[in-house]
């Protein structure tokens, strides 16, 4: 065995034997399936009967029964009062709260909808009050109506939805194209090597810091170079976050399948579940929710799970060897904040960008930002499943391979002076004249 | 043969020259010691030699070759900041170390063995580091060090650190494997700590080799015929022989140390039956410079 691959071998073992890997490994994709299950599970939970004691006073409701959730029992507002009401929803407990709609002397409309009340024990859920208002106003809005003599059927037939099919022209066949999909894709794919970045470069870091506060560097480069040391740790610590990674997409999406297969059983097909998150319950939306699982089929998969293994190691490797030279220049991780923070500002740069990616994927600014080593792992990724042209993302990786170079280059001569510096903490200007030593 | 023979070497950190044409040569199966103060140079030449960093100017021999990167497995090195991981299992880094230098699993989980239990600290193989003692620690290290059989074996400020019980062992096992034909370097800066063991020296001050000799020579060239006599008895000898001049008496509890210089050593006998004849002798030792005073005397003189 090589004295690398021995390294990479300790590094990776070290790591994945860890209680905490094992565990983040496990509970990682749990949390993930209660997000990704949850929103749809709880919409498809049968919800809690509430009766709404109602003294309607000017009959504004029509005896209306509410809906399966929020049932409405009418008070006859003859026999009962306002005090009457407040007093049954607090000594009953088969009310959920009581709503009081009054008349007022001249029956406005206007007067009457800021003079809705409701009474309660403690707060009134949001989805019923919700469903409360949005109902009145609609009465009222009604009524409005009448009175100014129009009917409100007029209206509601007057209503118009517009829905815009979007054509892409720019390749032969024309296709039709939808922007949702896209930026879900692009916009979790960029999330996720910021997030990669991140962990797996501060574990670099911290890796570095260990070895060298622990003073057993100096035993392990008299056996072999330095330069072997850091992309022994490099690489083995990018296989654990690649073993994670894995871990966490195999399980997750299992948990998923057998979760809704157990407990959702016919009522869903797991592929709307993703869908789920976005339904409101109501059919318009589901529908173009649908027709948006259909649009994924026209993102190129194999290109971006392709790109996207590229970026996720590209960009490590260019943030993990900045990360190992500052592990390698301080003596702990407090020291460390103060050289973090610069090499973590384009990171942070481009999870702003990312958002304005989703509006306008085209603009100058991003355009650019794809192509600069230090933003275009996340920005790239974002901007990919809008297509881009093919030149384009060839030179951004080429520029990212020839940023990686260098930063493992400068990563490598700041790493052997560092590692055998103890005390002092070094000057930007001290790192720079650590480059020029011979070795 | 020569184990290492440095010839001008020079190294500089930015502006700051850290050694400066260092001619060292060290003889094969002995015990060198490299001595100087702190910052005098002697990490950095030690360094140099296990190929951790290079020199700017100036080679380097090993066993006669050019130092090449193969020769790194012929080199045990126990440097100064030594340590281990703490949250790995002890056996399993002693492994780890022993293949890095290049040695094969089988053959290195052997020999740790024959060494876990030559020290006493087999039951700790499968415990974490962290849950060694210090002085457990510390054998661990020097396992790791020893393990591969090197030709040449670099010790930095070996006993610092050590209890005087692991101190001892250390030294003994040193010594052992010395006997065995292996070239020790010693590198310290607590000149009275080796003394005793090396044969030759170097003295660094300053980036720069101040004297370089066989420690026997180099003591004898500080000889004035002074020898110390550490005696009890009533009263001094009235008179001592001709040629014999008594320097100054020190009263250790019930023993005086006296000091005197002799015209010639063949005054010796003479003196002690003189002292018998008023007293018990316990002891005479000719009066040498210790190295770290020969030290003192180099740099002062370099600078008048």
């Amino acid at each position: 065995m090589g004295k690398i691959a021995i390294i990479i071998r300790r590094e990776y073992l070290s790591r994945v034997r860890k209680k905490s890997f094992l565990i983040l490994t496990l509970v990682g994709p749990i949390l993930f399936a209660i997000l990704a299950i949850a929103p749809s599970a709880i919409m498809l939970l049968p919800d809690e009967e509430r009766i709404i004691l109602v003294l309607d006073q000017p009959n504004l409701m029509d005896q209306n029964k509410g809906s399966d959730e929020v049932q409405f029992q009418y008070a006859n507002p003859d026999k009962y009062t306002v005090d009457k009401i407040k007093e049954m929803v607090r000594t009953d407990e088969k009310f959920y709260a009581a709503l009081f709609v009054p008349s007022g002397e001249s029956w406005d409309p206007d007067f009457i909808s800021k003079n809705i009340t409701f009474f309660s024990r403690g707060d009134v859920n949001v989805q019923v009050q919700s469903f409360v208002s949005s109902f009145l106003q609609k009465q009222i809005t009604n009524e409005k109506l009448r009175v100014m003599g129009v009917d409100p059927e007029l209206i509601s037939g007057a209503k118009t939805n517009v829905s815009i099919r979007n054509i892409d022209v720019s390749k032969e066949e024309e296709s039709e194209t939808s922007a949702g999909p896209k930026m879900a894709v692009g916009f979790l794919s960029g999330f996720l090597i910021y997030f990669f970045i991140f962990i797996y470069g501060s574990m670099v870091m911290r890796s570095v810091i260990e070895e060298k506060t622990n003073r057993i560097v100096e035993v392990i480069i008299s056996s072999v170079k330095p330069f072997q040391l850091l992309m022994g740790k490099i690489a083995g610590v990018a296989l654990v976050g690649i073993t994670q990674f894995a871990i966490w997409v195999v399980l997750t999406s299992g948990i998923v399948f057998a979760v809704s297969a157990i407990f959702l059983g016919n009522m869903v097909d797991p592929e709307s579940l993703i869908a789920g998150q976005n339904l409101g319950g109501d059919d318009e939306i589901s529908a173009a929710v649908i027709t948006g699982l259909d649009y994924l089929g026209m993102i190129n998969f194999p290109l971006i799970i392709s790109c996207f293994l590229f970026y996720f190691i590209g960009g490590y490797l260019l943030y993990g060897s900045f990360m190992a030279a500052v592990g390698s220049a301080v003596d702990s991780e407090t020291d460390a904040q103060q050289f973090v923070l610069p090499v973590s500002i384009p990171l942070i740069l481009s999870i702003i960008v990312l958002m304005r990616i989703m509006t306008n994927p085209d603009s100058t600014l991003i355009t650019v930002l794809s192509m600069v080593p230090l933003t275009s792992p996340i920005i790239m990724m974002a901007r990919l499943p809008f297509g881009v042209p093919i030149p384009e993302l060839l030179l951004s990786m080429a520029l990212l391979i020839g940023a990686i170079l260098l930063s493992v280059w400068i990563a490598g001569k700041i790493y052997r002076t560092g590692i055998l510096m103890y005390g002092k903490k070094p000057t930007f200007k001290e790192l720079y004249k650590w480059l020029f030593f011979r070795e | 043969m020569l184990a290492i023979d440095c010839k001008g070497v020079q190294k500089r950190y930015g502006d700051k020259t850290v050694l400066q044409d260092i001619d060292l040569s060290v003889e094969r199966g002995k015990i060198f010691g490299l001595l100087g103060p702190n910052g005098a140079g002697k990490t950095t030449l030690i360094r140099i030699i296990n190929q951790i960093t290079g020199p700017d100017k100036g080679e380097v021999y090993f066993f006669g070759e050019k130092l090449r990167r193969a020769h790194i497995s012929r080199v045990g090195y126990l440097p100064e900041e030594r340590g281990l991981y703490r949250k790995m299992k002890v056996g399993e880094q002693a492994l780890y170390l022993a293949q890095l230098k290049g040695m094969k699993s089988a053959e290195a989980k052997k020999k740790l063995k024959y060494w876990f239990e030559k020290f006493d600290i087999i039951n700790w193989w499968d415990k974490e580091v962290e849950s060694l003692s210090k002085g457990m620690a510390q054998k661990v290290q020097f396992i790791v060090t020893v393990l591969h059989e090197p030709d040449l074996l670099i010790f930095d400020e070996p006993f610092s650190g050590f209890d005087p019980v692991n101190a001892n062992l250390i030294r003994d096992e040193i010594l052992e494997i010395n006997q065995k034909g292996t070239t020790i370097l010693f590198s310290t800066h607590r000149m009275e700590s080796v003394e005793e063991l090396c044969e030759s020296i170097a003295l660094i001050h300053e980036s720069k080799v101040l004297v370089q000799s066989p420690l026997r020579a180099l003591k004898d060239s500080y000889r004035d015929h002074s020898w110390e006599v550490e005696w009890t008895g009533e009263v001094l000898p009235s008179a001592f022989p001709e040629g014999v001049v008594l320097k100054s008496i020190n009263e250790r509890g019930d023993s005086r140390n006296l000091l005197f210089t002799v015209a010639s050593d063949t005054l010796l006998p003479e003196l002690i039956s003189t002292m018998l004849k008023s007293g018990t002798v316990y002891g005479m030792r000719e009066k040498l410079p210790t190295l770290q005073e020969i030290f003192i005397e180099r740099v002062t003189e370099k600078k008048v």
